[in-house]
């Protein structure tokens, strides 16, 4: 038998836990994130406004840069201030 | 297996640990004995425990733990301990020294004045990993994994995610920390917080992964000045794993540390065939994807990859060029070794081997970087340009310096906008309408690297196009590579 040591950040658990899933928007606040690609505010603006419909309260976050991780304060806002949150993505 | 991490105390007086398996040991057993009627010395023996003699005042280091603790490394050695605590020590025979230490006149009567010793037991290669093992291995934090006996070490790394693809060497714990070895920072400190998971790693989990990756000791130092480049905020590396572009942490090392560690700079030397070359990139790959979780199809969107992903790093040729070096370009002394860390592509191959002048040269190498990643992008890319022996040869001959040759190079990449414009020739990308009339640069200040590296033969020198750069994208790191 071969010991050895394990490479990763061993932070990893077994199975990760989603968090539970709303049955409905209604009354619910959304986060939409905005990466800063291009138009992604195109994209957001017509998901906020089928949000809206849905009687869900809609607010907006933009990340600096889409090539970097969001800065931790803003992960934090989002996380205190919103039910469920949005990413846009795509150019 | 135990891990008895607690220093076996020596006891206060004259203390020699000796060995039998030693000619120089025989040769003063008489000595021993002497010295332990007029002085009280005990005597440790490693192998046989009655050597020179059954009694009392010889104790058997059967585990090798106080030789191994107290750093024995000749037999016979002689220690001066007061209060539990060494005060002096000899190796080896000497007379005078040994009569000096132990304050006894007239010791080894007959015997030569003065004989080397031979290796300590504890230090003999046949027991030195396992003994660092038992004694220090509890001082890695890493969990330990126990892969089962049917196992195959190979595929059950694989299986577990650990590998780029190809075999990775089972990091045990004997190879863990003689990895170690090649640093002298403490294996707990943090040297990254490493994307995408943004996890801090610790020198020894980045040993783990230089392990894995082939690394030997000596190249870690360099292994942990690269990953500490490539997790700055300036380089980048959330981004340039999660781009759709194909580029990767590009490794540029100067200095001695280079020499020293047998790095290629030479012939071959962005390909294959050299350790350090093909295992220090690796490694900073390898703690991306295992300690920061970032693998291709994951946070890792490259559309196509590149060699350069699997770990891309050479030595510039310092000895062989006319230039001050890249790290010098960058303000760095010519004495430091450091890592240059650039977001990069695969080299690709520039050939001209009809220029005889520099300026013929420039001009075709201008054309050749007006293409990298578009010829109608401009200043949003870096680039890493390569020289070749052959190619500096013809800026050696002519007495052009580096700064002469990125001055005119530069004035050559300056692009006529209009040639450039979006819909120019039936292309739809280009440069918007509002540069029209204006002189455009490929490339923004410093953003065109220059290093000299490469065989002695051919008329090629290698291209290394870069990705988005400034605030969005990554800007180049160097630092300095500490022991």
């Amino acid at each position: 038998m071969t010991t050895i040591l394990d490479p990763t950040s061993e932070q990893a658990p077994a199975t990760r836990q989603r968090a539970t899933r709303p049955e409905s928007l209604a009354g619910l606040t959304i986060g939409l994130l905005d990466i800063s690609k291009p138009r992604g505010n195109v994209f957001l603006d017509r998901v906020s406004e089928r949000l809206a419909e849905l009687g869900a309260t809609v607010n907006r976050y933009t990340k600096p840069a889409f090539s970097k991780p969001a800065p931790v304060d803003l992960r934090h806002e989002i996380a205190t201030e919103c039910d469920a949150v949005i990413e846009a993505l795509a150019d | 297996m135990s891990t008895d991490r607690s220093a076996p105390p020596l006891p206060d007086g004259l203390v020699a640990v000796v060995k039998r398996d030693c000619p120089t040991c025989e040769l003063v057993a008489p000595v021993l004995g002497d010295l332990h009627e007029r002085a009280g010395l005990t005597v440790i023996t490693q192998d046989d425990p009655e050597f020179p003699t059954a009694a009392g005042w010889v104790l058997h280091d059967e585990d090798l733990a106080l030789s191994w603790h107290h750093d024995i490394d000749t037999v016979p050695t002689l220690l001066r301990v007061v209060d539990g605590v060494e005060d002096r020590r000899t190796v080896g025979w000497s007379r005078a020294e040994w009569e000096q230490l132990t304050a006894v006149d007239g010791l080894g009567e007959g015997l030569p004045d003065w004989r080397p010793g031979c290796g300590s037991l504890s230090v003999d290669p046949a027991h030195a990993d396992d003994l660092a093992v038992r004694f220090s291995g509890s001082g890695l934090h890493s969990r330990r994994v126990e892969l089962a006996a049917l196992e195959d070490e190979w595929e059950a790394m694989w299986d577990r995610g650990w590998s780029d693809g190809l075999p990775v060497v089972p990091p045990t714990e004997a190879r863990v920390l003689r990895m170690l070895e090649g640093t002298s920072r403490d294996p707990s400190d943090p040297v990254a917080v490493v994307p995408p998971a943004l996890v801090e790693c610790s020198v020894e989990k980045l040993a783990v992964n230089a392990v894995m990756a082939g690394c030997a000791p000596e190249h870690l130092p360099v292994v942990i000045a690269a990953l500490e480049a490539a997790c700055t905020d300036e380089f980048n590396m959330h981004g340039v794993l999660a781009t759709t572009m194909s580029v990767g942490p590009v490794l540029v090392v100067n200095g001695p540390v280079a020499g020293r560690i047998g790095m290629n700079s030479g012939i071959n030397a962005l390909g294959q065939g050299n350790r350090a070359n093909s295992t220090i990139g690796r490694a900073v790959q390898l703690a991306v994807r295992n300690v920061g979780g970032g693998h291709p199809g994951g946070v890792d969107r490259a559309t196509f990859g590149s060699p350069a992903k699997v770990g891309f790093c050479f030595a510039e040729d310092e000895a062989g060029s006319p230039w001050t070096s890249l790290a010098e370009s960058r303000g760095w002394g010519a004495g430091q070794s450091t890592v240059t860390v650039f977001a990069g592509e695969s080299p690709r191959i520039f050939a001209d081997e009809r220029s005889r002048t520099p300026e013929s040269l420039t001009r075709h190498l201008a054309q050749a970087l007006q293409a990298t990643v578009s010829p109608r992008m401009m200043l949003g890319m870096d680039a890493m340009l390569v020289l070749s022996p052959d190619h500096m040869a013809r800026y050696a001959d002519a007495g052009w310096s580096r700064d002469r040759f990125m001055d005119e190079l530069s004035a050559e990449l300056l692009c006529d906008a209009d040639e450039l414009l979006a819909g120019v020739r039936g292309v739809a990308a280009g440069l918007p309408p509002a540069a029209a009339g204006q002189k455009v640069p490929k490339f923004r200040p410093g953003g065109l690297l220059v290093a000299h590296a490469g065989g002695p033969a051919g008329l090629f020198s290698a291209i290394v196009g870069g990705w988005a750069n400034g605030a969005r994208g990554s800007n180049p790191v160097t630092v300095e590579i500490t022991p």
